[in-house]
């Protein structure tokens, strides 16, 4: 997984409550088997004014002053409803990195990590004043410092950030979640030895095939 | 021990490793899967060279994508992308060894219809599927929670899961509903009250005499809205009713088997004293049916109210979010509920498709006519709730009345298969995401019970399902 250390980047303020994943990426954009090709999907109901992508002017993303923007600051409960990971895959191939925001949604928020995007909680005050300054100037820049868990301003002013130190790590050092835990496969089948005697009808699983066993009515 | 909650219990029986400066290792007992979020994930265990680590406990249905006509077809699909992913769906299930019930299966349904109702998913088990409405499954007393597609790879790679522990909440809901008043409204009311993070990064556990009184589908109602308040998840206890519901389904454990589960889960309920992290009370004693008005699932309405009005509010933010919302859905502030006209109603969803649900909207249904210009669906959310709709004459009542009635499937709720709303089309929706575009782009969607859709039906227009 790409890792995540420090970066130097463009901010683009989206001063919205409550944005979902639905808003992200709509749903007719999920029909695909890939990974990729996501960028022009990321917020299509409010980037374009119809289906031929004729761009919204009024969009936030859409001004020139955001182009190359790569950390977005936005309002709180980002991230909130499906939990399409296509969500954190789009803003990633459009370029950002970080997301700045007073509070996320607990599946996006998980999944930003596995699609190498930082996910920052600040509190909503400090978000809304850094929305404000920001507004409308050409090319604003943050630093982002992963080790030292801040966000610096131009003006000097600098920002701390709470964030778990495994999921850290993780980003520093680009680790693959799937590799680390078959580390532990150990564990995990001397763990499945121990619940088949203590909890045996977890698995009888569908060895039979029920099919047309009817259902009972409820 | 000190007392513990339903969460702590079902936590600690499932933490496979859980060491300092990590993130707890949990064993998930059923992965429930489907077409719209899993193709990625199976390519990476192919990238990886890795099986599928309990095809036992993996099980994959196609929803999202399925047409859901009468006779269906892949002809029927709506598109080649849809295709596609179906198609995928069946070569990784055929590859890998999973159970698949397709598009033809009499098992094919709502992901989350389907676990609870095949007996697939069990009071006290962990249940994760790439779907935020996962948090239905904890009707039944499971710590089930949405998972996004890398974590997909990972629990069919490992059966586990990193899992951070969430915090948990006791939300109790007491007193007794009204005629008229259902599960969906509780959740709505629950939603409004609390808001659509309320819940975050906590486990929900709904407790309290109007939950203990609810038949286990009206529980799933609830927690599976649980994830538009924010959840981690959501839970009830299990009780003498979930085991009655449990009982004899076609996957659920048999005979001794069954006696020795059902008295694990008897235990399961959390003891008194249990501590939570945060406790919220509701009383639904005069809580009437709720219409959603806005863009989320906490813009909520009583049906006898009125559109708000975005000046009172003080907070900018919720100030800005209510104007954009009415903006969308074309309502001004003040606007008598009862006075919305609507063009569609769509009976369905993981949320509301479930047999009492179309019971509940067939008993208003029947006799009656769908208004002129209204279109009306009714999808059964499996074939085999769709079956026995049949068999008890439901399904006749619907197409009787001028609903159209049609296979399983997502349909409308996520409009990906061929059901949507036209731009600015108005529609009383039985599911649980009023988003801008979520059923279709531009689409106009007031979330309310089966029952409320029923009404707005046959009225044209919102009623109060406590007046009919
Ligand atoms: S019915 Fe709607 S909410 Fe439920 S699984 Fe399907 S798309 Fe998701």
């Amino acid at each position: 997984m790409e890792k995540f250390v420090t970066h130097l980047g463009v901010a683009a303020p989206l001063a919205r409550s409550n944005v979902n994943t639905d808003d992200i990426v709509p749903a007719r954009f999920l029909k695909t088997i890939r990974r990729t090709g996501f960028a022009d999907a990321l917020f299509a109901n409010w980037r374009y004014i119809n289906d031929d992508k004729a761009p919204n002017p009024d969009f936030e993303l859409n001004q020139s002053a955001y182009a190359d923007a790569t950390i977005l600051v936005a309002g709180p409960n980002f991230g909130c409803g499906s939990s399409r990971e296509h969500a954190p895959w789009a803003l990633r191939e459009f370029g950002f990195r970080c997301i700045i925001a007073p509070s996320f949604a607990d599946i996006f928020y998980n999944n930003c990590f596995n699609s190498s995007i930082l996910p920052v909680v600040l509190d909503k005050s400090t978000v809304e004043d850094i929305q404000a300054t920001l507004a409308g100037q050409e090319q604003y820049k943050l630093q982002i410092d992963l080790p030292a868990q801040t966000v610096a301003m131009p003006d000097g002013r600098t920002f701390g950030f709470d964030l778990d130190p495994f999921k850290k790590s993780a980003l520093l050092e680009g680790l693959d979640s799937v590799d680390w835990t078959l580390s532990r496969k150990g564990e995990i089948l001397a763990y499945e030895e121990r619940r088949r005697k203590e909890a045996p009808w977890l698995f009888i699983g569908k060895d039979a095939d029920r099919r047309s066993a009817s259902a009972p009515a409820s | 021990m000190s007392p513990r909650t339903m969460f702590d219990k079902i936590w600690d029986a499932h933490v496979v490793r859980d060491e300092p400066g990590e993130v707890p290792v949990i064993y998930i007992d059923r992965h429930l899967t489907h077409e719209a979020t899993s193709p990625q994930a199976f390519a990476g265990l192919r990238a990886r060279n890795l099986p599928v680590h309990r095809t036992d406990a993996t099980i994959a249905v196609i929803d999202h994508n399925v047409p859901t006509v009468l006779g269906r077809r892949m002809i029927d699909v709506v598109d080649a992308a849809s295709v596609k992913c179906i198609e995928t769906m069946e070569e990784n299930a055929r590859d890998f060894g999973v159970t698949l019930f397709d598009m033809k299966d009499e098992y094919q349904g709502i992901v989350h219809v389907v676990g609870p109702e095949l007996g697939i998913s069990l009071p006290g088990m962990t249940v994760v599927c790439g779907d935020s409405h996962t948090s239905t499954h904890g009707a039944l007393g499971i710590f089930a929670i949405g998972i996004g597609t890398s974590e997909v790879e990972h629990v069919m790679a490992t059966q586990c899961l990193q899992q951070q522990k969430p915090k948990t909440m006791n939300i109790r809901v007491e007193g007794t509903l009204s005629p008229g008043v259902t599960a969906k409204d509780v959740a709505l009311a629950i939603i409004r009250k609390f808001g659509t993070n309320v819940g975050s990064n906590h486990v929900i556990e709904f407790s309290g005499s109007a939950i203990r009184s609810l038949s286990v589908e009206g529980r799933m109602t609830l927690c599976n809205m649980a994830i538009e308040a924010g959840a981690r998840a959501g839970m009830v206890a299990p009780d003498e009713v979930t085991i009655e519901y449990v009982k004899g389904r076609p996957y659920a454990p048999e005979g001794d088997l069954f006696e020795l589960a059902a008295a694990n889960w008897r235990e399961l309920a959390s003891d008194p004293g249990a501590h939570f992290d945060a406790v919220l009370d509701i009383n639904v004693d005069d809580l009437v049916p709720q219409v959603t008005w806005g863009t989320d699932p906490g813009m909520v309405a009583d049906i006898t109210g009125v559109v708000p009005d975005p000046a009172d509010e003080s907070d900018v933010v919720t100030r800005q979010a209510y104007e954009r919302a009415l903006e969308y859905m074309g309502l001004t502030p003040g606007q008598k509920i009862e006075d919305i006209e609507i063009q569609t109603v769509f009976i369905g969803s993981c949320t509301n498709s479930r047999i009492e649900d179309l019971r509940m909207a067939a008993s208003y249904v029947v006799g009656k006519q769908v208004a002129p210009n209204v279109r009306a669906l009714v999808v059964p959310g499996s074939m085999l709730v769709s079956r026995q709709a049949e068999e008890e004459g439901l399904a006749d009542i619907f197409r009787a009345a001028g609903f159209q009635w049609r296979e399983a499937g997502c349909s409308m709720c996520i409009a990906m298969n061929g059901d949507r709303l036209a731009p600015g089309e108005r529609c009383a929706s039985t599911s649980n995401r009023n988003f801008e575009g979520r059923q279709g782009r531009g689409g106009r969607t007031h979330l309310v019970s089966p029952l409320m859709a029923a009404a707005a039906a046959v009225a044209g227009h919102f009623v109060d399902a406590r007046n009919l």
